[in-house]
């Protein structure tokens, strides 16, 4: 099992944060217009399932799984996204996703007031406690 | 800052008579830099409201709750989170007859336990903090409501009310260059 990567997003889109795992190969474009086609992707997957959803949806798009890898995506009420790419035996991603916005999202960036919501993530101690607690993850582990 | 320590996110304790005293002297400070109520009451609000966008996202995380249905749902987790943060119960009540306004009563309130408002600032809305908080709160999920004192036990009313109107449902952002 492992963790290639990892996309934040707030609620207007914005990238808020990328941390990178165990990512072989890339894919050839800067991170900037990667999060864009990701975001934009996502918008449409989510709109698309809800509307072909036939009973009606709470949680809506979770995930998607290709041959290789599967994307889990988990969005807070509030809006903020979280993508994470995994390889296919990963299990309980959606938990450490919901660690990483309760754990060191709210702890280290909501909690602290020289954050501004909109920006880009800079502060080292939210990055050290994410790298953290993915490396401690059984799914980053094994 | 944020504590190195605070890992988990448990219900500290602070003692309350101190937090009402810090809440207190600042709106008290407040009132001699603006020397004038109404500003007061703009100023709460707004500290409330950057309160509120922040505070959303730690009750969302500790109660793992889901997107409300209607109204009377949001009631309901607003008063549970004036449990979790202050904790007080205050009564949801006074609905009005399309379900999208309500009253909340605060039999006690721990912030205005030692206050006795001077007859020099009777428009001051000595809690104008809540009401920023609310809408704050309620605009990260994309709620948009106004929210207002009608009652104030520190005016001499027999209770303190609290009411919340809904306004409108924001709708999710757009990719950039998608129509």
């Amino acid at each position: 099992m492992t963790i290639h990567n990892l996309y934040m997003f707030d609620r207007h889109g914005v990238l808020m944060y990328y941390g990178e795992w165990n990512r072989k190969r890339q894919s050839g474009m800067t991170i900037e217009e990667e999060a864009k086609l990701m975001y934009g992707m996502l918008y449409s997957i989510k709109n698309f399932v809800n509307k072909m959803s036939p009973v009606d949806v709470r949680e809506g798009f979770q995930c998607y799984r290709t041959s290789k890898y599967a994307l889990n995506y988990f969005e807070t009420p509030s809006g903020v996204k979280f993508v994470m790419n995994t390889d296919l035996h990963s299990q309980g991603v959606r938990e450490l996703l919901q660690q990483i916005n309760s754990q060191i999202y709210i702890e280290y960036c909501v909690k602290n007031p020289a954050y501004k919501s909109g920006e880009t993530i800079q502060c080292e101690l939210f990055k050290t406690k994410l790298d953290e607690l993915v490396k401690q993850s059984p799914i980053f582990k094994s | 800052m944020a504590r190195p320590g605070a890992r988990v996110a448990d219900s500290k304790k602070i003692n309350s008579e101190l937090f009402t005293l810090t809440y207190g002297a600042l709106v008290s400070q407040l009132l001699k830099d603006y020397e004038n109520a109404e500003d007061v009451n703009r100023q709460l609000d707004r500290m409330g409201y950057n309160i509120g966008v922040r505070i959303i996202e730690d009750f969302l995380a500790r109660t793992s709750t889901a997107r409300c249905t209607d109204m009377r749902d949001t009631a309901e987790k607003i008063q549970s989170a004036f449990k979790m943060y202050l904790g007080v119960n205050p009564t949801v009540t006074s609905w009005s007859p399309a379900s999208d306004e309500f009253s909340l009563l605060f039999d006690q309130n721990p912030m205005t336990e030692f206050v006795e408002l001077p007859d020099s600032c009777l428009s001051l809305k000595y809690c104008n903090l809540f009401c920023g908080i609310i809408r704050g709160a309620c605009e990260m999920v994309q709620l948009e409501v106004t929210s207002w004192f009608v009652q104030d036990s520190l005016k001499g009313d027999p209770t303190t009310e609290l009411r919340v109107k809904f306004v409108k449902k924001l709708e999710d952002a757009m990719p950039a260059g998608e129509d």
